[in-house]
């Protein structure tokens, strides 16, 4: 544990962070939901001995739906009564009332929401319907808890952050053999692009099949593949500095972006191509374990593979890897493509989220990959870095953004923010190395 | 500037002095106390083999390190010689064998840099024109001012190193190898120009291994060895065997292992091995069980024809043979593959990831056999490589160890583990003890022994020739590119005779 700490110190400053916005947005919270439901249910047959006759109050919303279901479910199941279910505006509850009235039932309990209890209808219910007996109105018991650690908020960081934090494995792979990709952002435009295009005009738009849309993206994905082989080409072959390279390949990328999509959105796709990016199968957002899946294998390919010391070898010096037998040109080659083909997969992923493609997808992408990587603990100068560690750089990012968010910061002050929080970490980083 | 002084204006004080001068680096004495007396208007040749301390001196008053003890005067002054710029105000200019020019910029900006004239904050060009137009004039010399010197020749930008030495007030110029570039016209109309600074009372120290050029330019020679003074002579008063003799004259001490030689069939064969200027038609063998010794002086030609067997470099013509079979060598990769293993002289450029754990690069040339699959088996890895730290008494707190963090000596044994490991049928050392402490120069020795007993081919490049005799069964001598000797018979050798080779 000792030794994970001191090899990446960024998890402390991530954690510093969780710890400052969760205190920041300490609040108190209404529950709601299925959990909720019993919770209040237990409470009413605790206070009420015999058979409780209860009006169910909630919103018109999924929640709010979960929560009356089940509370209604263990009321029956406690041996009471449910005389009505409100589900929708403060005026259907006092329709539901003068239902009520009007046949002349007593209610002993109205349990609703916090928000649903705080409507006007049943501010002096007994005095306003004295028929209706002497009814209470109950919620389920409210808690203090952070906004920022609510499960929806932690799996909405994780998902904002699924693109970045997948295109920053590739650019962690390259800027350990000591170069930089500065096409990502691009790349992820022209992917977005090419798959919906060819969904639209290939695959069937609105009603293409799984199959074709898995196709589209496969060959978007392979596009891209392509030109990662052409500038790990230029950058091997023909020893121009990458930085040339990828700077070049992302004018080129971009304006491909915009001719192939005439500069517009492409929006005609099924419903269900959504699935990769707002779909949660398996409890998590698909695309935040698709993402913990390649950093998974990435790590395993980085510390336990020939392939992955050869990457660190090439960084840490060409020369010396080169006279050891060490295929520099090669393993050059698969860091770029590598890094064009994980890019294609975020331009994927963000279309999927979008349900669309667009060629302003990824702009400025690469700088947020970039400090992902960074701030992870890798050096720019090569030979060092973790995917752990580019991990918690691209969560420390996504914690900054969304604690930013959660606090109504401005989003012109967001950028002024992180820019000095990226720079502070990798002061912190250099600090705690000398 | 030519404020130059006039020839012996301070006639009993020497235009520089430098008593005792001790430096040492960790691991290293390179200065024991040398002493050197320079007068104006005189060319000082320093004379010594490769890691007498010649450069160590010269880095001393140049300003680059300073010294452990020791007195510099400069007309009688004391002088501390702390930083470059020190040097430079006390009159003092380097040229470095490498040039230390900017190769964007042209001749005159490279001479003013940091010296730049400005008037209220801009450059002033014109008149730095002006002045490097007057100073080349004055070398005698036509110069382009608009090129930046990355486009002029060696012996142009070499000029360029004198001018901008001349731009201050110079009154020593230190030289070293300064025609080890140079074609024979350039280095005689660079003699010219130094006969003409001497005349103005500059004083020049002089560096070379080229006997020729010293008998023709200098006035006096100092010899140095181990990093002590060992003579000094007027240049009409000595003989070159003499010289070498002094070069050279270190006993030869109980420091080799003793082996039993078994030679057998030819193993390496290199044919016409050719590199532009740098290796020129270099043929030679070596056998199973024998070690041979390529010697020569820095510059010669031996890394150079080493790179060339292993592949590091293209080569220009040339054939390699490895047991009657010829192999197609085109990267070091292929290089490995046929058998073929360098441990190179620079280790920390060449031969080591620094940054990376000593395992990690004792894995790298193996990790195809280490891995199933691609998957590298760990546990085999770090117990192969610990059977390889007992073997070779290789110094390491643990296996994660960063190779930066290692002695020179360790870090050798690293990479000698790597290359063992690899089970090369030839091996190349290149300089295998420099920067090595004595103790672990005793091990690697042994390690070559048994290399050797086991039918593997040996060829070892030193320029430490108490080495060469020791560890070798045959010598073979470069210079300039050529394979100039070849020396057989060990027995009557002595390293005078292998200096005659190495020597113009």
């Amino acid at each position: 544990m000792s030794g994970l700490l001191s090899k990446h110190g960024m998890i402390l400053v991530l954690l510093a962070l969780c710890a400052f916005f969760s205190a920041v947005t300490y609040r108190e919270q209404s529950p709601t939901g299925a959990a909720a439901g019993r919770d209040l249910a237990s409470a009413i047959s605790k206070e009420f001995q015999g058979t409780p006759q209860v009006l169910i109050v909630a919103r018109d919303l999924p929640e709010d739906a979960a929560f009356a279901a089940e509370l209604e479910k263990a009321i029956r199941a406690a041996g009471g009564q449910v005389v009505a279910t409100v589900k929708g505006e403060p005026r259907d509850a006092r329709e539901a009332i003068l239902k009520l009235v009007a046949v002349g039932t007593k209610i002993d309990f109205v349990a609703g929401t916090q928000t649903t209890s705080e409507w006007l209808v049943f501010e002096n219910l007994a005095a306003d319907f004295p028929t209706l007996g002497d009814p209470k109105v109950i919620t389920p018991r409210s808690y203090f808890w952070p906004n920022f650690l609510k499960a929806d908020n932690l799996l909405n960081i994780a998902n904002q952050i699924a693109v970045i934090a997948i295109v920053a494995i590739g650019m962690t792979m390259v800027i350990i053999t000591g170069g930089i990709d500065l096409s990502v952002g691009s790349l992820i435009a022209l992917s977005a692009v090419l798959a919906t295009r060819f969904i639209r005009d290939a695959g069937g738009a609105e009603n293409a099949s799984p199959m074709g849309m898995t196709l589209a993206c496969l060959a978007a994905t392979a596009v891209c593949g392509l030109i990662g082989s052409f500038s790990s080409l230029m950058i091997t072959r023909f020893a121009v500095p990458p930085f040339i390279v990828t700077l070049a390949m992302m004018l080129v990328c971009s304006g491909l972006a915009f001719t192939l999509s005439s500069g517009q959105s492409i929006y005609q796709l099924p419903e269900s191509f959504v699935w990769l990016g707002r779909g949660a199968d398996l409890g998590l957002p698909n695309a935040v374990v698709l993402m913990l899946v390649l950093y998974a294998i990435a790590d395993v390919l980085m510390s336990r593979t020939q392939l992955g010391r050869y990457l660190y070898a090439v960084g840490g010096n060409r020369e010396a890897a080169r006279l050891a037998g060490v295929p520099v040109e090669r393993i050059l080659m698969f860091a770029y493509i590598a890094c064009a083909v994980l890019a294609a997969l975020g331009g994927v992923i963000m279309a999927s989220q979008l349900r669309s493609g667009s060629p302003t997808y990824g702009n400025m992408y690469e700088l947020y990959v970039i400090a992902a990587v960074v701030v992870g603990g890798a050096s720019l100068s090569g030979g060092e870095g973790h995917m752990f560690g580019t991990l918690t750089g691209a969560f420390t990012i996504a914690v900054i953004q969304n604690g930013m968010n959660l606090t109504n910061i401005e989003s012109y002050t967001q950028k002024v923010v992180l820019g000095l929080v990226i720079l502070a970490a990798v002061l912190f980083e250099k600090m705690r190395h000398r | 500037m030519n404020e130059v002084m006039p020839g012996n204006a301070h006639a009993l004080a020497p235009l520089l002095a430098m008593r005792g001068m001790v430096k040492s680096f960790p691991g290293v004495q390179a200065l024991r106390g040398v002493d050197l007396t320079l007068n104006a208007g005189e060319v000082l040749a320093l004379l010594g083999e490769n890691g007498a301390g010649k450069s160590t001196l010269i880095k001393l008053l140049g300003g680059a390190h300073p010294a452990d003890a020791g007195s510099i005067t400069v007309d009688g002054r004391e002088v501390d010689l702390r930083s470059p710029k020190a040097a430079r105000e006390a009159g003092i200019a380097v040229i470095h064998q490498e040039f230390n020019l900017v190769g964007g910029l042209t001749a005159s900006q490279n001479m003013f840099l940091g010296q730049e004239t400005a008037r209220a904050g801009f450059l002033d060009q014109r008149q730095e024109r002006r002045r490097a137009a007057e100073l080349f004039q004055r070398l005698g010399v036509e110069m382009d001012l608009d090129l930046p010197c990355n486009r002029l020749s060696t012996a142009q930008q070499q000029l360029v190193e004198i001018a901008k030495a001349l731009v201050f007030q110079t009154k020593i110029l230190v030289m070293d190898e300064p025609t080890a570039a140079l074609t024979l016209q350039e280095t005689q109309r660079l003699f010219v120009i130094i006969n003409d600074l001497r005349r103005d009372g500059i004083g020049i120290i002089y560096i070379s291994h080229r006997f020729d050029e010293i008998f023709e330019i200098s006035d006096r020679v100092i010899v140095l060895r181990d990093g002590a003074n060992v003579s000094e002579h007027a240049i009409s008063e000595v003989s070159r065997s003499r010289l070498i003799e002094q070069m050279v004259g270190r006993e030869l001490k109980n420091e080799f292992p003793s082996r039993s030689v078994s030679i057998g069939q030819p193993r390496l064969e290199v044919k016409n091995l050719s590199r532009g200027r740098a290796v020129q038609d270099v043929g030679f063998t070596v056998r199973g069980g024998e070690i041979v010794a390529l010697t020569g002086l820095v510059g010669s030609g031996r890394t150079e024809t080493a790179r060339l067997i292993f592949g590091a470099d293209r080569r220009d013509s040339g054939e390699i043979q490895l047991d009657g079979r010829r192999l197609e060598i085109r990267n070091p990769r292929q290089a490995i593959a046929a058998g073929i293993g360098l441990l190179t002289e620079d280790r920390k450029l060449q031969g080591l990831v620094l940054g990376a754990s000593v395992r990690d690069n004792f894995s790298l040339p193996n990790l195809a056999r280490l891995s199933w699959v691609g998957f590298v088996r760990k546990r085999v890895e770090r117990e192969e490589f610990a059977g390889y730290v007992d073997q070779l008494k290789i110094r390491i707190p643990h296996q994660e160890q960063r190779a930066r963090n290692l002695s020179g000596g360790n870090q050798q044994k690293v990479v000698l583990a790597k290359w063992l490991a690899r089970n090369c049928e030839v091996l190349i050392f290149d300089e295998p003890t420099r920067g090595v402490d004595v103790g672990a120069k005793y091990e690697i020795y042994e390690l070559m022994n048994q290399l050797a007993a086991r039918g593997k081919a040996i060829l070892m490049i030193s320029s430490d020739l108490p080495e060469v005799l020791g560890m070798a069964d045959r010598i073979l001598v470069m210079r300039e590119g050529r394979l100039t000797g070849e020396i057989t018979d060990l027995s009557q050798v002595t390293q005078e005779q292998i200096m005659q080779y190495a020597v113009a």
